[in-house]
């Protein structure tokens, strides 16, 4: 089992994003270990790219933040090196586009990503059609590469989730992430048809939520929760002074997710 | 590797949101295509309603001024709508009727494609919106007025530069949202298979008519074909029937803006590497981390990062040349060409205007070039007027 594919194993996940470098790569250090220490399962580290397609508005600033800031591919590897070295122990995924990777040299990237102790990739431009590119390059240097799934992804849930590494990444909703204030979704069908094609895969649920209430309703039908523009958020209005407002947070929805 | 190869370029990175909608979209294609009553609808459509075939016109003057090749013009600019657009968009539109769709949203960076496909969408009795960077507006007003008069949204994006790449940008992220009705009129030969595909076939009848208009008045082929290259649309069709004679220079003139040697340009062949972005591989502007870099042109039209797969490919190949045309040779064969012949090219068009004003010279008086004239000029007046240090109202 992936160190991607055990975040799963202790009960419902709670799974946070972050865009590196909004405001500060020390902002982002303070606020992993934050989310670590608050009981995220499993953190997404997103590499800020110049034009994020599917990204909603307060992700879409926080990129354009982070990069009038100067932070760099490079500079975010030694941050991931410095978290690894002063003892972050949960399990770690980039995302970002296609470009960011394949600009770096695909396999350059990825043998970077697992020497300063990432686990998996998610590039949610790269679908099921295009994965042959940079899936077997993950799995070469011992990285998940992790797959979308889509409320319109209908009868391509199977194929998808038969060659799925650590998770199953289900957009809850149309369009791009952000706050929604429901999800009309029927996540649990398609969770179903994911647990159906490959009954080991774990399915964790993102876009769109931002309240424990809402967590719960989704990891209620699935394996967990993915948090990212509710987080953001909190970055945008507090900046630097973000890390306690994020632990709070954070420890709002996992404790939302005990026991179900 | 997957559908939609220009050798190592093109494919589909696009969210998985999307890649039923591109399926269906491929499958309706191939199907309708070869379908007889669609085709003869098409034709009369493009016949009757957008004008066609367009003129090859002989430029008597210019030819005899630059002494040297005998000089033609595919006259795209009198197409309805004022520009080769036109050809993609009723191609698409009515595809898009026959799948079912009553809506239609666009990119639009000149606003030329906007227009059609506000255009096409009035005819059809379709719903359009249409994306245009807000730097864009402004230097296209007129051809907002246009759009909004044509019963088309127009959402200004304000995101990143605020230009052509951005409202390629958004278009996506509003068709994620919305699907079922909707179909994406892309108006370049770019994104995600099949888009440049059936881009490039659509607008395969630029060449199809070049070739027997030539021949009728020449009986024979061409010795050159140029013209300017932003995603590449008008380009690709002026190419593509030549790209099996050999004997035939095809030549994309990109926008250089103030020089390939500042960063104020958008010559992505002069000055791109390979990348990934809107869907499809091919060469983009860049950073050395991969960041799409703010490209300018003085021309809306052809101020994109990138450059459609099949052209990446016919010059990886060394099929197709590629150059780059500054702002300042771009707006003084606007000027020329006004003057000398009468007739005003849009600013994107003028980009290969100026090329053939390099090229004619140094050919011999027996060949011949074709310049694609892909828009007029009348809404770059304004704008280059301000260029030109004048401010007149529109």
């Amino acid at each position: 089992m992936s160190r991607v594919q055990q975040a799963f194993s202790g009960g419902k996940a709670f799974v946070a994003f972050i865009t590196c470098g909004d405001p500060d790569l020390e902002t982002t250090y303070k606020v992993v270990r934050a989310m670590e220490q608050a009981g995220a399962d499993l953190i997404e580290l997103g590499i800020p790219f110049s034009d994020p397609t599917a990204e909603g508005p307060v992700i879409q600033a926080a990129n354009a933040r982070a990069l009038k800031n100067g932070v760099t591919t490079d500079k975010i590897f030694d941050m991931v090196k410095r978290l690894r070295a002063d003892g972050l122990k949960v399990p770690l995924v980039f995302m970002t586009y296609a470009n960011v990777v394949f600009s770096y040299g695909t396999e350059r990237f990825l043998e970077k990503a697992k020497e300063v102790g990432m686990d998996g990739l998610i590039l949610p431009d790269v679908p099921f059609e295009e994965k042959e590119e940079f899936a077997p390059a993950c799995r070469a240097c011992g990285l998940d590469f992790i797959s979308l799934i889509a409320p319109t992804s209908e009868n391509r849930i199977a194929m998808i989730a038969r060659e799925a590494e650590g998770f199953v990444y289900c957009v809850s909703s149309l369009g791009v992430t952000g706050v929604r204030s429901e999800i009309t979704t029927d996540v649990a069908s398609l969770v179903r048809l994911v647990k159906e094609a490959n009954p080991a895969i774990p399915c964790a649920v993102g876009f769109g939520i931002s309240t424990p209430e809402q967590a719960a309703q989704m990891a209620s039908v699935s394996d967990g929760a993915i948090v990212g523009s509710a987080i953001v958020k909190l970055l945008e209005k507090h900046g630097r002074d973000a890390e306690g407002p994020v632990r709070e947070y954070v420890a709002r929805m996992k404790a939302a997710l005990r026991g179900l | 590797m997957s559908k939609g190869r220009f050798g190592i370029h093109g494919g589909q990175y696009m969210p998985e949101t999307l890649m039923n909608a591109v399926i269906e979209l491929e499958e309706a294609y191939n199907f309708y295509k070869n379908d007889e009553g669609f085709n003869a609808e098409l034709t009369e459509l493009l016949n009757e309603y957008a004008g066609r075939p367009s003129r090859l016109y002989y430029a008597r003057r210019m030819t005899q001024d630059l002494s040297g090749a005998k000089i033609y013009l595919k006259r795209e600019d009198l197409n309805h709508t004022g520009a080769h657009k036109i050809n993609n968009v009723l191609g698409q539109a009515l595809l898009a009727k026959k799948m079912g769709k009553t809506r239609l949203i666009a990119e639009t960076g000149a606003g030329q494609h906007g227009v059609a496909t506000a255009t096409a969408a009035a005819l059809m009795d379709m719903e359009c919106v249409v994306f245009m960077g807000e730097e864009d507006t402004r230097r296209q007003a007129l051809n907002v007025y246009r759009m909004r008069l044509l019963g088309a949204k127009v959402v200004p994006v304000t995101t990143g530069t605020a230009t052509l790449k951005d409202a390629v940008s958004e278009a996506m992220r509003e068709w994620t949202s919305r699907i079922s009705d909707t179909h994406y009129c892309l108006g370049s030969v770019m994104g995600p298979h099949p888009f440049p595909t059936i881009v490039r076939d659509f607008q395969s009848v630029i060449s199809k008519e070049i070739k027997q208009q030539l021949q009728e008045k020449e009986g024979r082929l061409p010795d050159a074909v140029l013209a300017c290259v932003g995603g590449g649309s008008n380009a690709i069709g002026a190419f593509y029937h030549f790209i099996g004679d050999k004997g035939v220079r095809l030549i994309g003139c990109e926008a250089a803006g103030r020089g390939v040697d500042t960063p104020e340009t958008a010559a992505t062949i002069a000055t791109g590497r390979l990348g990934i972005f809107h869907g499809m591989k091919s060469y983009f502007c860049q950073d050395e981390y991969g960041q799409i870099a703010p490209v300018y042109s003085i021309s809306a039209g052809l101020d994109y990062p990138g450059i459609g797969p099949e052209h990446a490919y016919l010059h990886d190949i060394g099929r197709a040349e590629y150059v780059a045309v500054t702002d300042e040779e771009a707006v003084e064969a606007f000027e020329y060409m006004s003057r000398l012949e009468g007739i005003i090219p849009a600013i994107e068009s003028a980009h290969a205007v100026a090329h053939a004003r390099k090229l004619a010279p140094t050919m011999g008086r027996d060949q011949i070039i074709v310049v694609n004239i892909s828009g007029r000029g009348d809404k770059d007046c304004a704008s280059i007027a301000r260029y030109r240090g004048e401010d007149i109202a529109e």
